[in-house]
């Protein structure tokens, strides 16, 4: 189906369906219940996780595949995301127009950075993108002030233009007149799930952008992006020029950061500089190192991963850990309470780098790689070229071969 | 590789698919913040309220937000009925019994902003959308505070803005469920003017340095423009990065200027090593145009002046109120933080505990935890007892006018806290400006919305 063969197909579907149930999946505990503040199943937080996920795949399109590492994918994220605002102020609150700028204008700047770094590779090229992205950000800071208006972000504002718009006291973005905010609340006994049209939009987005990526995954083209970051010399002399493709690459990888900027200020019609600092740029490299380079599903898991810590790890104040740790006695209770302390609330990214560490250390691989550990335990006889839910790129036969 | 024969079957199941997909959305048309019953955002259910403390825990004001944090928690303690009370006892509305809000006992979450306002966001929505915060408050960066309190606005919950001084967020970036108890650029500027007109003459040249956001532009404008209406001169005006830590390159042009004031529109971590760098070379004991040359800081706090230490010695500034008042709120206040925490609380704890008691009483008076009918009565509210005298929240704008307070870098501290001294109380009547101002002009508050 869809031009994949059956156990991709199968893959696909699977994918679909981890995405629809989420709302189920993300929302575990029951409300009011002790671990309730475990759940990660409300709408900000699930838009995020598909919207980073998409950020991710197309990242791991150019790190996954060529091996070119760039620092910079942030500045495009923020491309997208103040073209998408700005056709929120001029044009409509509907989010198609925004979304279809968002992702032109981070092509068009994906092609022009992606120029002049793709003269150099490795740790050159690195440096290059992050130079890139700083400029951006200092512009959007503070010299395109009118254009970003700075530090305070791009806003929506009741006298803005909208001439597609009847409404114009709604400020609400909207895909035809769904709310991207509407959602409709289930309870099941003392379980609330919360199924939100903006999740289900970046959701099926997300799918979309999933689908593409695993067609370049296994196209001529991606064969040809793994030569790259096999043996970009060898290349050469075999009389093929690795530029155009690695080009590409990073063009495409452009495009769904900006799709992902774009998603972001569709959900939330805001945006601000910070959304280009390198941070942003490298967090994305560690959700896909996280979850697993060159693979599929590895850096949509690495992103879940890390705005779940992002946001639950980082709520959970002290208040919270004498709550808990209430039943012991007070001593112990205050140093317990000391020690957790330190890895969660503002010291989240604590617990972060120390999950990071011993992913690199111990899966280098990543999460995925993970997975297929566990699966291989419970497996009889492991197959030898991987099962459908892992895509590592195959190595590259030999010359001789 | 790529098999993309297009055949009929294969395009009718993708079609099908694909369908499924785009329809799945049409489903859910409710909306999430209707969720539960008064037909309003997050109507408190059960006997609890959750207010969500949205403060910069990290980066550059992270010392504010930690002091922000206390005052928060004093005065969820005091809600409830627990200390003794603090500024509810001389509040001048008696709506507050310590039952908590309207009978409902508080409880809160808090929040990391970064001073970022995505993160900000990205914080005040999941306080929101999960744990169900009827009001958000906090916010110690005027970037922050316009970005959530637009968010606020769209999702139908109040919000009470915490140390904000930018112009904008009572101006241009005006919400209906929006409120500042804090005072603002302009009112800096026009309570700073007399004071240094007595002090240091009509005839001035005056340098600029200026954070490179919103907030600094802002009271750019408003210093220059009070300083200039009494005769004095703007040599230049100079913007510096927020991220800045060395002032030096900035500060030596201004010695060959010819400008005898310096005017640092810094706060924070900026101003401790701005103002660090200009003494460091000498500044202030050079005479220009046959004048001592001086410094002013537009806004002053007590944890800014702990950190440039003596150099703070003799410089004007203004501020939002300081512990060493004398009012019975004032005192009531700095006795009960000092009690739990020991020390004196700063001024960016005094104004959140000021909005959390004005929320709570508003709900209390409205009986009614709807955002429509809060707004109704914060609206044009006149109260007195919260340290800072008679107070009014304007309707026009939800800006608090009260006096503001002129400090100086006191000459002898006698403790690490006593580091101001209050030159001068500029009556309100002097710091008040029409709605329409041209440096608040262009925003409106549209309709208040509970969200629903």
């Amino acid at each position: 189906m869809l031009g994949l063969n059956k156990r991709d197909t199968k893959f696909l579907l699977i994918v679909i369906a981890l995405t629809a149930f989420t709302p189920f999946l993300m929302q575990p505990f029951a409300q009011g219940s002790a671990m309730a503040q475990f759940n990660g199943g409300y709408p900000d937080l699930m838009q995020r996780v598909a919207i980073f996920g998409i950020f991710a795949i197309g990242f791991n399109i150019l790190f996954g595949l060529t091996g070119y590492l760039s620092f910079g994918h942030a500045a495009f994220l923020g491309v997208g995301s103040y073209s998408a605002v700005w056709m929120f102020k001029l044009l409509s609150m509907n989010i198609i127009p925004g979304i279809i700028l968002a992702v032109i204008m981070s092509g068009i700047f994906a092609l022009l950075i992606g120029y002049i770094s793709l003269r150099r590779s490795g740790i050159y090229f690195s440096i290059l993108t992050l130079a890139f992205a700083q400029m951006s950000y200092n512009l959007a800071y503070s010299v395109l002030t009118p254009l970003t208006n700075g530090e305070t972000g791009l806003q929506i504002r009741l006298d803005d233009p909208r001439i597609l718009d009847s409404d114009k006291a709604s400020t609400l973005t909207n895909l035809f007149g769904m709310n991207m905010s509407s959602s409709y609340k289930l309870e099941v006994g003392s379980h609330l799930f919360t199924f939100n049209v903006g999740f289900y939009v970046c959701a099926v987005i997300a799918v979309i952008a999933f689908y593409i990526s695993l067609r370049i995954f296994r196209s001529p083209f991606g064969l040809m992006l793994r030569a790259v970051k096999s043996n970009q010399q060898r290349m050469s002399y075999t009389g093929l020029n690795p530029r155009p493709y690695t080009l590409a690459a990073f063009v495409i990888s452009g495009m769904y950061a900006g799709l992902a900027g774009g998603l972001l200020a569709s959900m939330d019609p805001l945006a601000g500089a910070e959304r280009m600092q390198w941070t942003v740029g490298g967090e994305v490299v560690i959700m896909t190192i996280l979850g697993g380079a060159g693979t599929l599903l590895g850096p949509v898991l690495g992103a879940g991963v890390i705005k779940y810590l992002e946001n639950i790890f980082s709520k959970i104040n002290e208040s919270i850990l004498h709550s808990w740790f209430a039943f012991m006695p007070d001593g112990m209770e205050d140093f317990v309470v000391g020690v957790f302390s330190v890895f969660t609330g503002k010291g989240w990214h604590l617990t972060l780098g120390l999950l990071f560490m011993l992913v690199v250390t111990f899966l280098p691989g990543g999460l995925v790689e993970g997975g297929k550990r566990i699966m291989g335990l419970f497996r009889r006889k492991p197959k030898i070229d991987g099962d459908d839910t892992e895509h590592h790129p195959k190595k590259p036969p030999h010359v001789a071969e | 590789m790529s098999n993309s024969k297009l055949t009929r079957r294969g395009l009718l199941k993708s079609g099908a698919v694909a369908g499924a997909g785009l329809a799945m959305p049409t489903l859910f048309t409710s909306n999430v913040w209707a969720g539960s019953h008064g037909g309003f955002t997050n109507a408190p259910s059960g006997g609890t309220v959750t207010l969500g403390f949205n403060v910069p825990q990290s980066g550059p004001y992270a010392d504010e937000g930690a002091d922000e944090l206390r005052a928060y928690e004093l005065a969820v303690e005091h809600l409830n009925g627990g200390g003794d009370g603090g500024m509810m006892t001389t509040f001048s509305s008696k709506a507050l019994d310590g039952a908590g809000i309207f009978g409902h006992k508080v409880e809160f979450v808090t929040g990391d902003t970064q001073t970022k306002s995505d993160a900000a966001r990205s914080s005040a929505k999941s306080m929101i959308e999960k744990d169900g915060a009827i009001m958000i408050t906090g916010g110690s960066s005027s970037g922050v505070a316009v970005a959530v309190q637009a968010l606020c606005q769209e999702a139908g919950v109040i919000f009470m803005a915490g140390l904000t001084h930018s112009n904008d967020t009572t101006g241009k970036d005006r919400k209906a469920n929006g409120f500042r108890h804090f005072f603002n650029s302009y009112m800096s500027g026009a309570a700073l003017a007399p004071v240094l007109k007595n002090a240091y003459g009509t005839d001035r040249k005056a340098y600029h340095l200026t954070a490179d956001y919103n907030w600094g532009y802002t009271t750019e404008e408003a210093m220059r423009s009070s300083t200039e209406a009494m005769g004095w001169e703007t040599v230049n005006a100079v913007k510096t990065p927020l991220t800045t830590t060395d002032f030096s390159s900035y500060i030596a042009p201004v010695l060959n200027s010819g400008a005898d004031v310096l005017v640092l529109n810094h706060y924070g971590g900026n101003m401790v090593n701005s103002l660090t760098n200009a003494v460091q070379f000498g500044l202030r004991d050079k005479l220009i145009n046959n004048k001592n040359f001086e410094i002013i800081v537009p806004l002053y706090s007590r944890l800014m002046a702990k950190g440039a230490g003596a150099n703070v010695k003799g410089i004007f500034g203004s501020t939002n109120w300081h512990w060493s008042l004398q009012d019975e709120g004032s005192k009531a206040f700095v006795k009960s933080f000092g009690t739990k925490y020991g020390f004196p609380p700063s001024q960016a704890a005094h104004t959140v505990y000021c909005q959390t008691l004005l929320y709570a009483d508003a709900v209390t008076r409205a009986q009614s935890f709807n955002p429509c009918a809060v707004v109704e009565a914060l609206e044009g509210y006149d109260f007195d007892g919260l340290g800072n005298g008679p107070t009014h929240y304007r309707a026009e704008d939800h800006q608090c006018f009260k006096d503001v307070l002129v400090v100086k870098g006191k000459d002898n501290p006698e403790n690490e806290f006593d580091l101001l001294e209050i030159v001068e109380v500029t009556p309100r009547a002097q710091v008040e400006y029409a709605p329409d101002h041209p440096m608040f002009a262009g925003g409106e508050l549209g309709e208040c919305n509970p969200g629903a």
